[in-house]
């Protein structure tokens, strides 16, 4: 089912993909470099579309319902233990790339392992503080923590405003459902916890600052002349990539402004995307509200850094002035498009890479075989070693657009190749 | 739980990771714009530039070194050439002053030869000039002599005029 949307999903952000004469030469560059790949493995292809048919058949036939009933009246019963044989991998899988406001390694439930982290919450009565082992390894509104005079408890790694009395399965929260679809009518708590993602970051924080500045030192202790050892060695090419094919190649003469910029975007994407690679590690490059913050800073560069001839571009556009009505609005809404399609395309690829891992691994317990292994192990390692590859080509290409959306926005007219034409007949029609 | 419900929450951005990532990505561009990309890239471009100052100045170098190479060439020609024409100037100084002091002893020879035929001729003409001065000298004597004999008697002197006579008659 999820891969159904994530299709749409695809289809969705492709209708955005900006008119631009670069993109669509990188997009022909991918497109060729895919085809490429698909003379590969049609085969393997092949095969892995076949497991997934019988998979969905087979599926069908055993579990005719997951984990939970939804009774007529709205309220959700959990099935009984022995109806609980199979496992809801597409559950797992949302759950494997979600925040969590814990650090879990392994085991299920009171038996997990896991790190503890701080959560931060801002109610009604001031903030509150305190660690998630609170919840004792609660995700169902069973566990009522109280601070400030305030009662807290965690449904599906959501925090709310617990309800005076539980409900019929020891629950704190109401649960309305409607067409399979479960809300959560309690009052959620602003929520401002170092969860596993904010975690992560900090230390991807801290690696980065570690690693830039003391390769900085080295600079600094040996000199220039000396020949890159070390980290300084594997680190000053990608800087020197970024600074000269991401930001000279799309910017221009002006780009050693924008080249720091670039390149912690660069390194942040691309150290957490690695980070996720790590089974324990989080997916905070495929959340949305991290990639929604890198394009929103990526948009704030482009636009305050926007010259006449961008802003006349989207105010002026060269075209007849009855068709403005039409053009300026669609002008208006690109400005938000381009960096809404940075944001969906960094979050869907890394997304789904890790759903498709974990898709994979789950086809072992959908089939309840372990004949299956192989197959399974096979291609989440032809996954893995893709997403190896995605984990670098995505924080290029989120790099490069950005570097692109700031070359469009501060280029000369006279640069801009792509107008010149316009301008001509423009010219020749005056 | 349904997919739906924590599939929504998935693209649906979660307000303290906006808030984390907000605070730590500034906070990470500033850190790293100051302490790490500002003298990395300086130290890059530092070492760059170096690179391509030591390129020219190698390719200075070399030009200099053939442009210096191809005059000690020229210099070793030409001084090669100078010695040729020492050379060859002394040999024809040699010459020419062999030849002159030939020449000046062939003229000293035959000046002296000539002045000492010319001595000698004078001489000779001297002696020859001294010896018909004696020759007439004697001869005058002898002459005086005989005729003091010719004509010491009358007889003689008669038979003297007689015989011019007779030769006259004849004539």
């Amino acid at each position: 089912m999820f891969f159904l949307k994530l299709l749409n999903f695809w289809q969705f952000i492709s209708t955005f993909a900006p008119e631009n004469k670069s993109l669509n030469h990188l997009l022909r560059v991918m497109t060729n470099k895919i085809n490429i790949f698909k003379k590969f493995s049609g085969v393997a292809l092949a095969v892995f579309a076949l497991f997934l048919v019988l998979s969905s058949n087979l599926s069908a036939d055993e579990n005719p319902s997951v984990g939970e009933e939804i009774h007529a009246d709205g309220t959700i019963e959990p099935l009984p233990e022995e109806a609980k044989g199979s496992i809801d991998i597409s559950a797992i899988a949302i759950e494997h790339v979600s925040d969590a406001h814990s650090w879990h390694f392994w085991g299920e439930g009171h038996h997990s392992v896991s790190a503890p982290l701080p959560i931060i919450l801002k109610g009604n009565n001031g903030i509150a503080f305190f660690m998630s082992s609170e919840f004792d390894h609660d995700n169902e509104g069973k566990v009522i923590v109280e601070k400030n005079g305030e009662r807290f408890v965690m449904f599906e790694e959501k925090i709310y405003y617990a309800n005076e009395t539980p409900n019929a399965y020891g629950q704190y929260v109401t649960l309305t459902s409607e067409d399979k679809e479960v809300s959560v009518s309690n009052a959620a708590v602003l929520d401002f916890s170092i969860t596993k993602n904010v975690t992560q970051m900090f230390l991807s924080v801290l690696l980065l600052v570690w690693l830039f500045t003391s390769i900085a030192k080295t600079y600094k202790t040996q000199g220039v002349t000396s020949a890159p050892k070390g980290k300084q060695s594997f680190f000053e090419p990608l800087i020197v990539f970024v600074r000269d094919d991401i930001a000279k190649g799309n910017i221009g003469h002006c780009s050693d402004k924008y080249v720091p910029y670039l390149l912690t975007v660069f390194f942040m994407i691309l150290v957490n995307n690695v980070f996720g690679m790590i089974p324990i590690g989080a997916n905070l490059t495929g959340n949305i509200a991290f990639t929604l913050v890198l394009s929103v800073a990526t948009m704030i560069v482009t636009n305050i850094n926007g010259n006449k001839n961008y802003w006349s571009h989207i105010f002026l556009p060269h075209a007849p002035k009855a068709i403005w009505p039409i053009l300026i609005p669609i002008e208006v809404v690109g400005i938000l498009t381009k960096p809404f399609a940075l944001m969906m395309r960094l979050f869907a690829n890394m997304t789904a890479g890790h759903i498709i891992i974990v898709s994979l691994v789950g086809l072992i317990f959908v089939f309840k075989t372990i004949y299956i292994a192989p197959v399974s192990v096979a291609f989440a390692l032809f996954i893995d070693v893709l997403e190896c590859l995605v984990a670098f080509l995505q924080a290029y290409v989120f790099t490069m657009l950005t570097a692109l959306f700031i070359g469009s926005a501060v280029a000369d007219h006279n640069e801009d190749g792509m107008h010149t034409e316009d301008d001509e007949k423009l010219v020749a029609g005056h | 739980m349904t997919n739906t419900f924590i599939l929504a929450s998935l693209i649906e951005p979660a307000v303290g990771l906006i808030f984390w990532t907000t605070i730590t990505f500034i906070l990470l561009l500033v850190l790293l714009g100051k302490f790490a990309w500002k003298p990395i890239l300086s130290a890059i471009k530092t070492r760059e530039k170096g690179i391509e100052d030591a390129l020219a100045s190698a390719e200075t170098a070399l030009k200099d070194m053939r442009e210096l190479k191809s005059n000690n060439e020229k210099t070793l020609a030409e001084a090669r050439a100078e010695r040729d024409n020492l050379l060859k100037e002394a040999r024809d100084t040699k010459d020419a002053i062999i030849a002159e002091a030939k020449a000046k002893s062939q003229t000293e020879a035959d000046r002296i030869m000539s002045s000492a035929r010319e001595q000698i001729t004078n001489e000779k003409n001297a002696a020859i000039a001294e010896l018909k001065n004696q020759v007439a000298t004697l001869s005058i004597e002898i002459a005086e002599k005989i005729l003091r004999s010719e004509l010491s008697s009358d007889e003689k002197q008669k038979a003297l005029v007689s015989n011019l006579m007779k030769d006259v008659n004849l004539n």
